[in-house]
């Protein structure tokens, strides 16, 4: 007898991989006008954090102490701020630390967490059991009063704040993407590849991955959202960039004494905040929803 | 239930000594002696060793790390470093205020958040219901000091009609408290709204669609009627949990809008021992809002559990 099942080879659905089921979920997702408004605030902003030196009209850290708190106007369309800094040309600089920070968190929080959500949704065993538990445990707990106490506690930089936000959103992310290997893990395909003697490292590559990249997918875009969420509160709190930055969230936390009389130092760069985030929630919830209909 | 209920109540004290020596090691990395940075750089040497010895910073860290827990779970928080106040009165005090600004936000968020999931879900897939949505949506990924500032230059600076500050002067009455503080629970409540109102709205739709209102319909019952009896009463069961995710949410916005609106509760505090290095402060107001944080989910599961008798979540966790 061979070792070979006798479930013959064409009778196991071929996995559907993301790229066989792409340009009909791309077509209906270009027809939904909030996907395409959120995806051209996010790439808008993207665009701006990669060319924002040749964007901006002028240097948005050169003071000039004779523009002083100028309101918008012609000279200046988003005004000046304490020290005459164009507030147009800071909220443009500001989107570079934002959108260096929030995808590289993503990175690191949905990397972390598929893997683990992979291998305890496949294997199951042990080890699954000691990951869930602590998940458990790590996600109740508030996660913010965490990153304070990190951050404040080690010091602020780039890398702290990736590591710290990208941490948190691990049980998150681990919790969904091994509810998705649970169900993919009983079907046929696995067990074929099983029983071919596929290795585990290349079963959960090959096999399983392409079969839950849509809930990996929805994951990456909602964490991305989470992440410019929580790098703008970190620095709005004074522990994300240093002061004098121009990023969105230090403009907000440095300017807001000057509210009763420059409320435009304060509100450009809250609303681009504003924005940014939008657009990231309205292309996740499209996605979702698109993955939900599957 | 009793089995889940246990299983739930036994992670907050996991958790919280996982917290606290998380908290502990993170103090070792704090450049500098925390006895210099109390003192400043004038002090004698011998006024830090004194202070190092007085600290117990002078003895390994496994040794001091039992004496403050010993000392924590007897009810001794320490000394603030920084406040020269024990901190056991402050945190709890702290705490008192940031729970009546909680409190107001929550009373504010339920009926809004169901008003706007009834909206939607009653005119499922019309204008009303996208705009609805998309709002909600959108307000739920703003961060609370984005709109907290909006809310600042529209009521406070632009219209004059509500402080700026949430800090009530000393002796002032609920309702003057109440007024500083609405601007600060709006924030909060408009980053929470949406999420719930999805859910609102979810239930509202599938209980519309399900047989047993349609039978009702046909009898003759109006859409008001239906709306009372039926559609908000299954609300409860989505809107529990729903409300549990946004609590975590709603805490932890405390420490953005404290600061933004100036208001001495616990999320405050946390923040400025944390960037003044006043450990055993920061140790007890990280360790309070995890354990109120962490209290209130396994609150809400429970009431979800008891909403919803089809959840028997001591059986499934059991199989």
């Amino acid at each position: 007898m061979s070792p070979v099942s006798p479930v013959s080879v064409t009778d196991v659905a071929p996995p559907v991989t993301a790229v066989a089921r792409g340009p009909g979920v791309v077509r209906r997702l270009v027809r939904r006008p909030s996907f395409v408004a959120g995806a051209v605030l996010l790439v808008g902003w993207a665009v701006v954090a990669v060319f924002w030196p040749h964007l901006v009209p002028v240097d948005p850290m050169t003071q000039h102490p004779a523009e002083r708190f100028r309101s918008p106007g012609w000279g200046h369309l988003f005004g000046t701020d304490q020290f005459g800094r164009d507030v147009l040309a800071r909220v443009l600089a500001g989107a570079r630390p934002v959108l260096a920070v929030a995808p590289l968190a993503t990175a690191v929080g949905v990397g972390t967490g598929s893997l683990l959500g992979l291998v305890c949704g496949v294997r199951r065993g042990l080890l699954d059991e000691i990951v869930m538990r602590v998940v458990d445990v790590l996600a109740v707990f508030p996660s913010l009063v965490g990153a304070v106490v990190v951050v404040a506690l080690v010091g602020r930089s780039t890398t702290t704040l990736v590591v710290v936000i990208g941490v948190f959103f691990v049980p998150i992310v681990t919790r969904s993407v091994r509810a998705a290997a649970l169900v993919e893990r009983e079907k046929p395909y696995v067990e074929a590849a099983r029983l071919r003697g596929e290795p585990f490292p290349s079963l959960l590559g090959r096999e399983v991955l392409p079969n839950v990249a849509g809930t990996v997918l929805v994951e990456a875009t909602s964490r991305l959202g989470d992440a410019v969420f929580a790098a703008a509160t970190l620095s709005f709190l004074g522990l994300g960039q240093p002061p004098g930055s121009p990023e969105w969230g230090t403009s907000v936390a440095d300017n807001r004494v000057f509210l009763q009389h420059a409320w435009w130092t304060v509100l450009f760069p809250a609303f681009a905040v504003a924005s940014l985030v939008i657009g990231v929630a309205l292309v996740a919830d499209n996605l979702r929803e698109q993955e939900a209909a599957r | 239930m009793a089995r889940f209920l246990v299983r739930r109540l036994l992670a907050i004290p996991v958790t919280l000594l996982a917290v606290s020596l998380l908290v502990f090691a993170a103090t070792e990395l704090i450049p500098g002696d925390v006895a210099r940075v109390v003192l400043g750089p004038e002090a004698s040497q011998a006024s830090v060793d004194a202070l190092r010895h007085q600290l117990h910073l002078d003895q390994p860290l496994p040794s001091r790390y039992l004496h403050w827990l010993g000392g924590f779970v007897t009810g001794d928080w320490g000394q603030s470093y920084t406040l020269g106040v024990a901190v056991r009165p402050l945190a709890l005090d702290r705490l008192g205020q940031s729970l009546l600004l909680a409190l107001l936000a929550f009373v504010l968020l339920v009926p809004f958040a169901l008003a706007l999931g009834l909206a939607a879900g009653l005119r499922e897939g019309r204008p009303l219901d996208r705009v609805l949505s998309v709002t909600g949506l959108s307000l739920g990924a703003v961060p609370e000091f984005v709109t907290g500032v909006v809310l600042l230059v529209v009521f406070s600076v632009q219209l004059h009609w509500l402080p700026s500050s949430a800090q009530a002067p000393s002796g002032a009455g609920l309702l003057t408290r109440v007024e500083h503080l609405l601007l600060p629970a709006i924030s909060l409540v408009l980053l929470c709204a949406g999420y719930v109102a999805r859910h609102v709205r979810a239930s509202t739709v599938a209980t519309l669609s399900s047989p047993f209102i349609r039978a009702m319909r046909v009898r003759g019952l109006s859409e008001a009627q239906l709306v009372r009896g039926h559609v908000l009463r299954n609300c409860l069961v989505p809107v529990t949990s729903a409300l549990a995710v946004q609590l975590q949410y709603l805490l932890a916005g405390l420490v953005t809008v404290e600061l933004l609106f100036g208001y001495q509760g616990i999320g405050d505090l946390l923040l400025s021992s944390a960037t003044s290095k006043d450990v055993p402060t920061l140790q007890a107001t990280a360790i309070v809002l995890g354990a109120v944080g962490m209290l209130v989910y396994v609150l809400a599961d429970v009431v979800y559990a008891l909403l919803d008798p089809r959840i028997r979540v001591g059986k499934v966790a059991h199989q």
